[in-house]
C-alpha cells in the first residue's frame, strides 16, 4: 500500500485571520478517489477538516474542489493519478471561503434565480402532456445535464474577477429553457442575456467547458446567446 | 438590467478578427518579407483603385477595432478597473485611425 | 457569516490554459501596432513617393523584421483560436465542429494563397 502527502486548505473563521496549508500522509489503493482520500483524513488524522460530499458518484455536485489547480469533483478523481507527489486541495476557486474546503455558493444560487430556470409557458396543454420529439430534445438536453457543481464558476476568470457576471451554468440553464420547445419564455430572459453582467461577461476563455464533469459545454451556451443578444440588439426596432 | 451596448463593438471586434484571421498572416508576411512587390506604383495602383481602397480602409479599421476591443478588455484580465472612460479611449483609438486612414484614402 | 476572499492578482499564472488564453489576447498588441504601421505607410504614400519609398525600406530594418516575425506567429496563432473557439460561437447548424475548424484553417490557407500569388 502507497502513501500519498495530502495538503489542504484550512480555513476556520473563528481563529484563523487567513487560510493556510496542512498536510498528512494518506495510505492509499488504486481505487481510492480524492474524496475518500479527504474522508480518510476526517476519520482518522483530522476530524476538524471540513469539505461537502454526497452521492459518491460525480451527479449530485457536491463535492468540487480545486486539485492541483486544476477544478474537479473529488469522487471522480484518484489518489493514484497524482502519486507520487503532493495532492494539494484547495476550495473552489472564486468564491468566498466558509471554512477550510466549504465555500459559500449563496451568489451562484441568486444568478440561478435571476435567469428563471423553469418552463414559462401560458399555453399549457388542456389535455394531457406537451408533445416533444427527439429532434426538439436535441436542441438543449446536453444544457439540462447540469449538477450545479459549479467547476466551472471555479474555471471562470471573468467570474473571479467580477462576481456580478451571471456566470457559465446559470447562461447554460438559461440557454436550456430558451432552447426547450415548450417554453415560451425567452423575451424574459432576454434582459439577462443582453446586460453587461449577463453573455457579454464573457470572453470565451473557454475554461468552463474544459472543466465540466456532465459536457453541458456552457461556453457554447453562453456565446451562442452572443449572436441572439447582437440581433436583438439591432433587430429590436423592426420587431412587431 | 440595462441593456449593454456591446453587440456593436463585438460586431466590430468579430469582423475585425475574422478579416485579420483569414489574411492577416498573408499580409504580415508581405510587408515584413516580401517587400520587393510593393513598389511606390503597384501600391498607389491600389491605393487609387476604389475597390483598393475600401480594401485599405478595411484592413486597416477592422484591424484596429479588433485589437483596441480586445487590449480593452485584457486591462480588465489583469485586474485594472476599466470604466467607460477607459472604454470610449480605446474605442475612439480606433474611431480615430479609421478616421485618418478614410481621410488620407481620399486624398492620395 | 465571516468568509475569506482569495486574491484574483496573478491569476492568469496558476494554469497553462490561463497562459495559452494570455497569448491568444496578446495578438492583439501586435495587430493593432500593425495596423498603425500601415496607416502609417498609408500617410507616407499620400505624401509622395520619395516617402513612401523611405518607408518601404524602413520595413527592412532589424527591427522591422523582428516585429513581423513576431506579429506573424502571434496571428498565425491568433487564426488558429479563433476557428477553434468559432464552433462555440456558432447556432445549431448541421455542420460538425470539426468541419468548421477544418474550414477555417482551410480558409486561411486559401486566402494567404490569394494574397500572395495575386500580389
Amino acid at each position: 500500500m502507497n502513501t500519498i502527502t495530502i495538503e489542504c486548505l484550512r480555513y476556520h473563521p473563528e481563529s484563523d485571520a487567513e487560510p493556510r496549508f496542512q498536510s498528512w500522509p494518506v495510505p492509499f489503493t488504486d481505487d481510492m478517489s480524492v474524496l475518500q482520500g479527504l474522508q480518510y483524513i476526517k476519520d482518522h488524522l483530522d476530524g476538524s477538516l471540513t469539505f461537502r460530499w454526497s452521492c459518491r458518484m460525480a451527479i449530485c455536485g457536491s463535492c468540487g474542489f480545486v486539485l492541483n489547480g486544476v477544478p474537479k469533483l473529488g469522487c471522480e478523481t484518484f489518489l493514484r493519478d497524482y502519486y507520487p507527489g503532493t495532492l494539494r486541495v484547495e476550495p473552489l476557486s472564486h468564491f468566498p471561503i466558509v471554512r477550510d474546503l466549504a465555500i459559500d455558493q449563496s451568489d451562484f444560487l441568486k444568478k440561478l434565480e435571476s435567469v428563471k430556470p423553469y418552463l414559462i409557458n401560458p399555453d399549457v396543454p388542456k389535455k394531457g402532456t406537451f408533445i416533444q420529439t427527439p429532434g426538439q430534445m436535441d436542441e438543449y438536453y446536453q444544457y439540462s445535464k447540469c449538477i450545479n457543481c459549479l467547476l466551472c464558476y471555479a474555471a471562470c476568470p471573468q467570474y473571479g474577477l467580477n462576481s456580478a457576471f451571471t456566470g457559465p451554468a446559470a447562461l447554460a440553464l438559461l440557454h436550456r429553457y430558451n432552447a426547450d420547445s415548450r417554453d415560451a419564455g425567452k423575451a424574459e430572459r432576454m434582459q439577462v442575456v443582453n446586460a453587461e453582467d449577463g453573455v457579454w461577461g464573457c470572453t470565451l476563455v473557454g475554461y468552463c467547458s474544459e472543466v465540466c464533469p456532465k459536457a453541458v459545454d456552457p461556453a457554447r451556451a453562453v456565446n451562442q446567446n452572443k449572436i441572439e443578444s447582437t440581433k436583438d440588439y439591432f433587430f429590436r426596432f423592426f420587431r412587431k | 438590467m440595462k441593456r449593454s451596448n456591446k453587440p456593436i463593438f463585438w460586431s466590430l471586434f468579430g469582423a475585425g478578427g475574422m478579416l485579420s484571421a483569414l489574411i492577416g498572416p498573408a499580409v504580415i508576411y508581405l510587408t515584413g518579407f516580401q517587400t520587393g512587390k510593393l513598389s511606390h506604383e503597384r501600391v498607389l495602383l491600389l491605393a487609387q483603385n476604389g475597390l483598393g481602397k475600401l480594401a485599405i480602409l478595411a484592413v486597416i479599421s477592422l484591424f484596429l477595432f479588433h485589437g483596441c476591443h480586445r487590449m480593452y478588455h485584457s486591462l480588465h484580465d489583469f485586474g485594472v478597473h476599466v470604466g467607460p472612460g477607459l472604454k470610449a479611449a480605446f474605442h475612439g483609438f480606433a474611431a480615430a485611425g479609421t478616421l485618418a486612414a478614410a481621410v488620407l484614402l481620399i486624398l492620395v | 457569516m465571516k468568509t475569506y476572499t482569495r486574491p484574483m492578482a496573478g491569476w492568469w499564472k496558476r494554469n497553462p490554459f490561463y497562459l495559452w488564453y494570455m497569448l491568444r489576447e496578446a495578438s492583439c498588441l501586435f495587430i493593432t501596432a500593425y495596423a498603425l504601421m500601415l496607416l502609417w505607410g498609408l500617410y507616407r504614400l499620400q505624401q509622395g513617393k520619395i516617402q513612401y519609398e523611405g518607408w518601404r525600406e524602413s520595413l527592412s530594418s532589424p527591427l522591422s523584421l523582428a516585429f513581423h516575425a513576431i506579429a506573424l506567429a502571434l496571428v498565425l496563432y491568433h487564426s488558429w483560436t479563433w476557428f477553434k473557439i468559432m464552433p462555440k460561437t456558432l447556432p445549431r447548424i448541421p455542420i460538425p465542429d470539426w468541419l468548421v475548424v477544418t474550414g477555417g484553417v482551410a480558409a486561411v490557407l486559401v486566402c494567404s494563397a490569394l494574397v500572395l500569388v495575386l500580389t
